[in-house]
């Protein structure tokens, strides 16, 4: 049947199983919300700006593994989406972007409107497409959604130019696809992965550093068996958190320049180190001269260019993260009496991080009436849900948030690790409720990224979306000042907000609710209340204003050279 | 140490700036690139000549197969190519340098393309050592202007590269 490229790339989208996009309209994407106004298959979000609507598909994608798809018009409303895009580019979330262009005998003219989108995001997403024959449009979105999801996931950008919107073709939807210049490795090569396993089962000091790439590759089960079967300890990244229960005695927590003294000491240490899905970030390496000095490194990836990009790798397995540690269960199941003798072998490994563990806990002080806000973390675990989704926005209260919280399962912490992107707590969260209108959905802000894009209460509202909002308000940008009283002299350039925002009133004004606790008595009862409260709601504490996130490693030291108290 | 590589790429819109763009952004250098389609109208392949240390250039090879319209990437730098340049170049010729122009232009088998009485113009083709050399020699004579091509490769030996191999 012929229909327009409108109807044909509502189709596609359908055909993929996208039940739900975040759209902004304008005038080279005005064909695309006419067929959407009959379309039933697909429910629209309205965001208030379109870098929330990229951010809400990013969390929508994160909390539910699916691709998440946005849509924008083409010049401002496409340039908004780059933050966004480069926001899931750098934390690999399976995205497709779908931009409005100006026509085709327009591209080059300097149209109203017009911005060579597919140049600009070029950096930033793991493909884009320029369309520019109505025919070729449902092949490019089966490539796009193909390229977005397999091997390491990442966003894609389709530019569809208004009169390829409006031109007419037959629909035909291929069923599979092949791209003869994109064959990710999917599987670990056998040898390596024995190999591996001999290696970890020599080892006496084993360390799994495990990222966001094993929540992605769905590995956290298969982790958490070889994890156990070994009783090798686990390190997580702030993208990995989740993918190993933190609750587990073989936990370290997250590593880097605000994880455990433990985890970075394990890591100092350590003989043998096998890296999941992690891509040796200079926030978790500190200086990469005296790095793992001691150790072998194991580095499973599905991504080539992560292997040896920064580190040294002595055994390197391109793969799948699932299908390396399904393989590396069953020999090590092959292998009992070694398997026996490792856990045996690393007794002494096992005491060394005890005294770690028992010598610089995660810790805070709670002694005055004000309200530190690691307690406020801590509460929050208690009083929410066992299944709830908590996203971050950046800064302290994303860091304390990793330290503090206490992740147990993948998915369930949505936060901008590689690129550290303020203003993606908020949409984020958006995304996940909209995804999981049943469960709990928390994000935790601080008082500066909340701002960035506070104008999605009215999506919120409008949508009846019940987003806990957490606003741990110390009326500064936290982590810039924190480098201010310890690197600067305590000189706070432009970090102090200021001016006082009255965040009840806020919230009423969006139709909301709002609470606000400045003492630390109030606490539960504003946690207790808010949770109880139906719809979106703000919840503002008023927390120690210079309180630090430590241990820190300070940029460009070693791991074991934390500020432990400052 | 210097590498040259082939890239095999799609004969897609924006390829070359998808390639251009990696190595700018990533701190890549480019010594040259030439590009051109193949004998398969589908494909265009790129040459490129770069420099760094053994890791800089896994990260090269690594970063460009990653690119999705990257159909192959062939690194020649063990000697498994041959590699050759053209330069045209424009060289003041009057009076005695004249002749030493033409000897050079001889002992280097180049051409002369163009000429006037103050100047000629020669189509030198080679290794790019050998361009290199010819360039020396004919520098102190006056060199006006100068066009390379950039190196390009290709394998040695009877097999081919082809999309199907």
């Amino acid at each position: 049947m012929k229909m327009n490229g409108a109807r044909i790339l509502l189709e596609c989208l359908k055909k993929e199983g996208v039940d739900l996009i975040f759209g902004y309209p304008g005038g080279t994407v005005i064909n695309i919300y006419d067929e959407l106004h009959s379309f039933k298959a697909i429910r629209h979000i309205l965001p208030r700006h379109e870098q929330a609507g990229v951010h809400a598909a990013d969390g929508y994608a994160r909390a539910t593994g699916r691709v998440g798809v946005a849509l924008a018009t083409s010049g401002p409303g496409a340039t908004n989406t780059v933050t966004g895009i480069a926001t899931a580019y750098m934390d690999s979330t399976p995205m497709v972007i779908i931009t409005g262009q100006v026509p085709t005998h327009l591209i080059g003219n300097d149209a109203f409107q017009e911005v060579d989108i597919v140049g600009i995001t070029r950096q930033c997403t793991k493909h884009n497409f320029l369309v520019k024959d109505v025919n070729d449009l449902a092949l490019i979105l089966k490539k796009a959604f193909y390229i977005a999801r397999s091997g390491r996931p990442g966003p894609v950008l389709v530019d569809i130019p208004k009169d390829v919107q409006i031109a007419m073709a037959e629909f035909h939807y291929p069923e599979s696809i092949e791209i003869r210049s994109y064959k990710p490795t999917l599987e670990g090569h056998p040898k390596q992965i024995e190999r591996a396993v001999d290696m970890i089962l020599e080892a006496k000091k084993p360390v799994f550093y495990v990222g966001g790439g094993v929540v992605l590759g769905e590995a956290s089960a298969e982790l958490t068996t070889l994890a156990r079967l070994l009783n090798v300890p686990v390190t997580t990244t702030l993208m990995g958190l989740g993918a190993f229960p933190e609750t587990d005695p073989n936990a370290l927590r997250m590593l880097g320049m605000h994880g455990t003294y433990y985890a970075n000491m394990a890591m100092t240490h350590t003989d043998v180190l096998v890296a999941i899905g992690a891509r040796f970030d200079d926030r978790v390496t500190g200086k990469l001269a005296t790095f793992a000095p001691h150790a072998k490194i194991i580095h499973i990836d599905v991504d080539p260019t992560s292997i040896k990009k920064n580190v040294r790798v002595d055994l390197p397995i391109v793969g799948m993260v699932k299908g390396v540690l399904e393989r590396m269960i069953k020999v090590a199941n092959k292998k009992s009496a070694a398997v026996e003798a490792l856990k045996e072998a690393i007794k002494p490994w096992h005491e060394e991080i005890s005294g770690w563990k028992e010598k610089h806990p995660l810790t805070y002080k709670q002694t005055s009436s004000t309200i530190k806000p690691q307690y406020v973390i801590e509460k929050l675990r208690e009083l929410s849900d066992a299944d709830a989704i908590v996203s971050t926005d950046v800064g302290q209260h994303q860091m304390w948030t990793a330290q503090f919280f206490g992740f147990t399962t993948p998915r369930t912490i949505l936060t901008s690790g590689g690129l550290g992107t303020m203003g993606f707590g908020l949409p984020a969260a958006m995304g996940a409720q909209a995804a999981f209108p049943e469960r709990q959905v928390i994000t935790i802000c601080g008082d500066g990224g909340i701002q960035m894009n506070i104008q999605e209460m009215a999506t919120l509202v409008q949508n009846r979306l019940p987003v806990k909002i957490v606003i741990l308000n110390n009326n500064f940008l936290g982590m810039v000042r924190q480098w201010q009283e310890l690197f600067f002299d305590k000189r706070y350039s432009s970090t102090c907000m200021e001016l006082p925002i009255d965040y009840n009133k806020l919230a009423e004004a969006y139709g909301a609710n709002g609470f606000r606790a400045t003492n630390v008595d109030e606490v539960e009862d504003v946690i207790k209340k808010a949770f109880a409260t139906p719809g979106p709601v703000i919840m503002e504490f008023m927390v120690a204003r210079e309180e630090k996130v430590l241990p820190m490693v300070p940029a460009g030291a070693s791991l074991n050279e934390m500020v432990l108290n400052a | 140490m210097k590498h040259t590589l082939s890239v095999l790429v799609e004969n897609d819109f924006g390829v070359l700036s998808r390639v251009a763009a990696l190595f700018s952004g990533r701190g890549f250098n480019i010594d040259s690139l030439s590009v051109a389609p193949t004998n398969d109208e589908g494909i265009s392949r790129i040459t490129l000549v770069t420099s760094g240390d053994e890791q800089v250039l896994e990260q090269i090879s690594k970063q460009l197969n990653k690119l999705i319209d990257v159909i192959k990437v062939i690194d020649f730098t063990d000697g498994s190519g041959v590699e050759r340049e053209m330069a045209l170049v424009k060289v003041t010729a009057e009076d005695e340098s004249r002749a030493e122009v033409l000897r050079i232009v001889d002992i280097f088998r180049a051409k002369i393309i163009d000429v006037t009485q103050k100047s000629y113009t020669i189509e030198a083709t080679g290794n790019p050592t050998k361009i290199d050399a010819i360039l020396d020699l004919l520098r102190p004579l006056g060199l006006k202007e100068l066009v390379r091509t950039g190196a390009v490769a290709i394998g040695r030996g009877a097999k081919a590269w082809s999309k199907d191999s």
